[in-house]
């Protein structure tokens, strides 16, 4: 079977602190992987340095692009990687106010990732943009209103929508309901669900909430001080944790 | 006729280290062999605390064995999942092995009818075709039409673990591991059960279980498989 992505011994240092050490992994097509630990381990290190958003110290990501080709993403120009990021991956931030575009519309913050693509015909974005906002669960009578408007739940739907509407192959997410009311967030734990499974997306998602990572990821690392600590499938992990580590996290979540 | 063997444990082991209560080590299985034919179901007896669960959660791979292989057979090949891959557990599991747990796990929003249904959507099937099915059947197990739409979050004890068996019956599993499917049933939603699971062995899938009803273990096994509490190492 053949993966999308494969990350070989990845570290990121901060001078001579450890950012993430020596970190590998395949992500397969259609597949969502979530990387847990608890601040400070790394995983956001790690995900910005699997996303080319920094620079790894040492080790390799190699990327298969839509015509078949692997990409060395550590040496890609810096207009190949916007590139990239532009029409092949999605990155959801933890902050929406971080991903969206704070002083144009609703409307045209979905609709400008398509423009970025070539799409011009202004109609057409504009039923495509009413059509994420339905599919995110937002009004899309508020399709002109700026989105410092919106609470911070439906910011966060809307950053889906502006990350989604290209429909990337691949998805970074940084805590995406980190920082929400707990019913927000089931509301979007459940529409990333759906849309993860009806677009096919392949995703890493980084957080720090092991119910997230059993609702949405098949597979599951475990990351404490930088290093990988303990990987596998998500139910493996959280119903007979191996790892010291794991096992205190896995026993420090309060159930109700 | 010799039925195919199904699934084969050989010498299986399970013990879990507990790093944060002393170092503890509970032993739970120890050198086990089994091996399940098609159209079989073997009912694991003994007491609680013998380790029923925890075997079926090692041969789903959700628990890893300690030592021992278990050998599935897998389409046209056998695979041992102690040694598979993440990607060959999952694919197993879409295709070959099932699991019905004692409680449904909720998703919150997601309804009763979606829940049953996706098994059938994660295979390929359409829709429509796959709603028209999970509809079927939770009428079939009684489950009123008119929760279909409802998350089962709010569903009485017995709601919940007949769409769980709806969930775990509703694709064709070659193996399936059942955990306690009845306990909170009435007689006449245990006899749709045991009509289920009849079905299910007719067409050839091989059928693993704990019942802890005396009334449903006989109607359903053809064979018990007694197991016995280890003693703390």
């Amino acid at each position: 079977m053949s993966a999308l992505l494969q990350v070989r011994g990845v570290s990121r240092l901060y001078g001579s602190r450890i950012g993430c050490e020596d970190v590998s992994f395949d992500l397969h097509p259609g597949e969502l992987l979530c990387i847990v630990g608890e601040s400070g381990s790394g995983k956001s290190t790690l995900l910005n340095t699997v996303a080319a958003q920094l620079a790894p110290s040492s080790g390799s990501v190699q990327y298969r692009q839509r015509h078949g080709g692997w990409l060395d993403v550590g040496g890609l120009s810096e207009a190949d990687r916007r590139r990239l990021a532009r029409e092949e991956w999605g990155f959801v931030t933890q902050n929406p106010r971080d991903g969206l575009r704070l002083n144009v519309s609703a409307g045209a913050n979905v609709a400008e990732r398509l423009m970025a693509l070539g799409q011009r015909n202004y109609r057409q974005l504009r039923d495509i943009a009413r059509g994420w906002l339905e599919r995110v669960e937002i009004d899309p009578t508020r399709i002109d209103d700026a989105p410092t408007s919106f609470s911070g739940g439906m910011q966060q739907r809307l950053q889906i929508a502006r990350t989604l509407v290209t429909q990337p192959r691949l998805v970074f997410m940084d805590e995406p309901t980190a920082g929400l009311d707990v019913s927000v967030q089931a509301r979007i734990l459940d529409l990333l669900r759906r849309l993860v499974n009806e677009l096919g997306l392949a995703a890493v998602m980084v957080t720090h909430d092991l119910a997230v990572a059993r609702l949405l990821a098949a597979r599951t690392m475990v990351m404490q001080g930088g290093r990988v600590v303990e990987t596998g499938l998500t139910d493996q992990i959280l119903d007979d944790p191996q790892h010291p580590y794991t096992q205190l996290l896995v026993s420090s979540v309060l159930t109700t | 006729m010799t039925a195919a063997l199904m699934l084969e444990l050989r010498d299986l082991s399970k013990s879990f280290q507990l790093h944060h209560l002393h170092d503890a080590r509970l032993n739970v299985l120890r050198g086990l062999d089994l091996r399940l034919h098609a159209g079989e179901c073997v009912a694991l007896s003994g007491p609680s605390g013998a380790g029923k669960s925890t075997l079926l959660r090692v041969i789903y791979a959700n628990y890893r064995p300690t030592l021992g292989a278990v050998h599935v057979r897998h389409g046209e090949r056998w695979l041992d999942l102690a040694k598979a891959t993440p990607h060959e557990v999952l694919d197993v599991r879409r295709h070959t092995l099932g699991y019905v747990s004692q409680f449904l796990r909720v998703i919150p929003r997601v309804p009763a009818l979606d829940i049953v249904a996706e098994p059938l959507l994660q295979a390929g099937m359409d829709e429509q075709q796959a709603r028209q099915r999970a509809g079927d059947l939770l009428r079939r197990l009684n489950v009123p039409e008119r929760l279909w739409p409802l998350p089962p979050g709010t569903f009485s004890g017995g709601e919940q673990q007949r769409v769980n068996i709806a969930r775990g019956l509703i694709a064709r599993r070659p193996v399936l591991l059942l955990d306690e499917p009845t306990a909170s049933l009435d007689a006449q939603n245990r006899n749709i059960v045991a009509q289920l699971l009849a079905e299910a062995r007719a067409a050839g899938s091989a059928v693993l279980g704990i019942f802890h009803d005396e009334d449903m273990r006989d109607r359903v096994a053809t064979r018990l498989f007694p197991m016995q509490t280890l003693e703390a190492a």
